[in-house]
């Protein structure tokens, strides 16, 4: 277990909120980061633009490129956390894919989340079998590399990739990319139960969760939520007000 | 029949490994979404290529529908032209059905989706042959196909879009970044991890995640399996276009453990190496990891990636497949490149020394005879064999356009 895990209390469903760094400016992306952190969110995914996200819908593609055209970057996302270390109660888990992670060297970008205070890390295009080598570096700084479990993962390879996660599992909720949703699958509920099952960390689902109606949905059956491109829109069309204002009702349908 | 098409007759050699790598590239950087899909895939791979129905099938649909084998066209006053003394040959793709080497593959992969009982496939395209060769092959297996093109080569290749049209194609135009093979190739992916219980995707270079580029390689494998029946020995040197990379691989593999065979690379200079618009990634790149796989990559400092530009669409891109990426590192096969200019002067050249108008793509293959070493140039003993991977066609608006509608 880790300050991660322990963002997941037990007997009650947490809310993981999304938000990309750089987009539209690192000082928007602050003062984001402190209006959700204190709208009550348990968890910030801190997302690094990259310029070619295979695993992410219209919404993040979107606000990727807007914080690419602004001059964003690894480098500049991990400068916010640093700068908001020790300001903010939720722990923070960056969300990149893995060039830019290899461009930096693994080491140095292992480092480099240590001093910027980040307490895990996903990488949506790296799966189990090629994850060792990322997730040794992070081990020795002290960072958890969250893997990822999908709708076609069998049981028996979620085992496998449950034992060699750290900080929490996180679920998708369907195949897919990222983005609103209004419908999830049937056998999610199901689908969710198994995992908790095999899974000493937190399990946490993601992908398509927008509105406070879904996360009541799903409170009490997993450990956590993501809410990701739903933030993003809000942000982008209505500023900070709206995007808290979505946090404030989530957190509320948690309750 | 079956000694004509040495497909699958001989052992492939050490690369990929079983975790699909090349080397230090290749693997499996995707989605967790897809990686019991690409599991499937390699499984059902494995048992079409020891399956002698699958074999027979594919080999008499190359022969009778495609048209293999392609010729090997002595090409002497092209060598004239070039003031090359060696002996210059053209295998000659652009005369396969549907104008490119695409069809090798795409007959290949779409036999293998009819095995595995899907029945919507998709694909990426960057010049569109490889978009027209999938709609052609689903059209001939009656499968579903959808076709992503990048918007600026919807525009610059009109025909193909066309084509794609009338043999039963969605052609889904996308609008992302700089709106070529690159972006369809993400959008593609993007489609397969939404739709991935039902849908096979049919990848057209030898590129993305293992198994794709083992499997694309085996498919086309056997351009440089017929240049070696074709000649009474061997040939000194192969020259290829490099876009990601299926014509080269595919004519370059058979010769690969032929140490006496040089092997020639020419990626798109683009508007020149040192202009930052070009497609040339194995030149100027640095590894990295896009669409699946590490392999040479244009990036920025920071690890974005880069933008490429060719006059060629099936060149600019700004990754490569990772054998090719292996094969550099092992010094294995050279890197050559031709500019825009080059390439164009080098279209117009094969049309009036040979009468073939060729593709933009396969004219940087001919531009680079003049850029072979000396040695071999001037060896009047020497053989030299070009991959003419594809026809022109498509491309005459643009050079067209390029060359102010001169002659």
């Amino acid at each position: 277990m880790s300050r991660l895990s322990d963002a997941f209390p037990r007997g009650r469903t947490a809310l993981v909120c999304y938000v990309m760094a750089g987009d539209p400016s690192l000082a928007s992306t602050e003062e984001l980061l402190l209006a959700i952190d204190g709208a009550g969110a348990d968890v910030i995914e801190l997302g690094l633009p990259f310029s070619d996200p295979i695993a992410d819908g219209p919404t993040l593609q979107a606000s990727a490129t807007r914080s690419l055209k602004h001059g964003g970057s690894v480098a500049s996302a991990l400068s916010v956390a640093r700068k908001l270390r020790g300001k903010l109660r939720a722990p923070v888990v960056t969300m990149g894919y893995m060039n830019p992670i290899e461009s930096m060297g693994l080491r140095g970008f292992a480092a480099a989340l240590r001093d910027a205070g980040i307490a895990g890390c996903i990488v949506p295009d790296l799966p189990l079998e090629e994850a060792a080598p990322l997730r040794e570096e992070l081990d020795a700084a002290g960072v958890d590399l969250v893997p990822l479990v999908a709708p076609t993962t069998p049981m028996e390879r979620a085992a496998a990739i449950a034992k060699l996660a750290r900080g929490f599992v996180y679920t998708v909720s369907v195949t897919g990319v990222t983005g609103a949703r209004t419908e999830f699958p049937p056998d999610l509920a199901a689908r969710l139960r198994e995992l908790r099952a095999i899974s000493s960390l937190p399990v946490a689902v993601g992908f398509g969760i927008a509105r406070p109606v879904q996360a009541a949905a799903l409170r009490g059956l997993v450990d956590g939520i993501v809410v990701g491109s739903a933030l993003v829109a809000a942000h982008h069309e209505g500023g900070v007000a709206k995007a808290t204002e979505l946090v404030r009702g989530l957190k509320a349908a948690l309750q | 029949m079956k000694e004509m098409l040495p497909l699958f007759s001989w052992d492939p050699g050490p690369f990929p490994d079983a975790r699909g790598r090349f080397g230090a590239y290749g693997g499996r950087f995707v989605p967790e979404t897809l990686i019991p899909a690409l599991d499937e895939l390699a499984a059902a791979w494995r048992s079409a290529r020891a399956d002698t129905a699958y074999r027979d099938e594919l080999a008499t649909l190359l022969r009778d529908y495609a048209g293999r084998p392609t010729p090997l066209l002595a090409a002497k006053r092209l060598a004239e032209a070039c003031e090359v003394r060696a002996k210059v040959f053209l295998k000659r793709e652009d005369l396969l059905h549907t104008g490119a080497h695409k069809l090798n593959n795409t007959l290949g992969q779409a036999l293998l989706a009819r095995r595995m009982g899907k029945k919507r496939v998709i694909a990426e395209t960057g010049a569109g042959q490889h978009g027209v060769a999938t709609a052609t092959v689903c059209a001939l297996l009656g499968l579903e196909c959808i076709v992503y093109m990048g918007a600026e080569d919807v525009r610059r290749q009109a025909p193909n879009v066309s084509r794609m049209g009338l043999l039963g194609a969605e052609v889904r135009p996308v609008e992302a970044g700089s709106r070529t093979l690159k972006d369809a190739m993400n959008e593609a992916i993007r489609d397969w991890v939404t739709n991935v219980r039902t849908t096979y995707y049919c990848i057209g270079s030898a590129a993305g995640p293992h198994p794709y580029p083992l499997i694309v390689r085996e498919l086309q494998r056997i351009i440089g399996e017929e240049i070696a029946s074709q000649l009474p020995r061997l040939p000194d040197a192969v020259v290829a276009c490099i876009g990601g990379g299926s014509n080269a691989i595919g004519a370059f593999h058979r010769f690969v453990p032929e140490k006496k065979v040089a092997l020639f690379g020419v990626e798109a200079a683009g508007r020149g190496l040192d202009s930052g618009q070009h497609g040339a990634s194995l030149s100027r790149g640095r590894p990295g990891i896009l669409h699946g796989s590490r392999s040479y990559l244009l990036q920025t400092d920071d690890g974005q990636v880069v933008e490429a530009h060719s006059i060629s669409a099936g060149l600019d891109y700004p990754g490569v497949g990772p054998e090719l990426s292996m094969l550099r590192d092992d010094g294995r096969i050279e890197v050559l490149s031709a500019t825009d200019d080059e390439a164009l002067q080098a279209f117009r050249l094969l049309s009036r020394s040979e009468g073939i108008l060729c593709a933009l793509e396969s004219a940087h293959a001919i531009a680079a005879l003049r850029k072979l070493p000396a040695a071999l140039r001037e060896d009047r003993e020497a053989t030299v064999v070009v991959n003419l991977s594809g026809r022109g066609d498509k491309d005459l608006a643009t050079i067209l356009a390029a060359i102010g509608g001169a002659s």
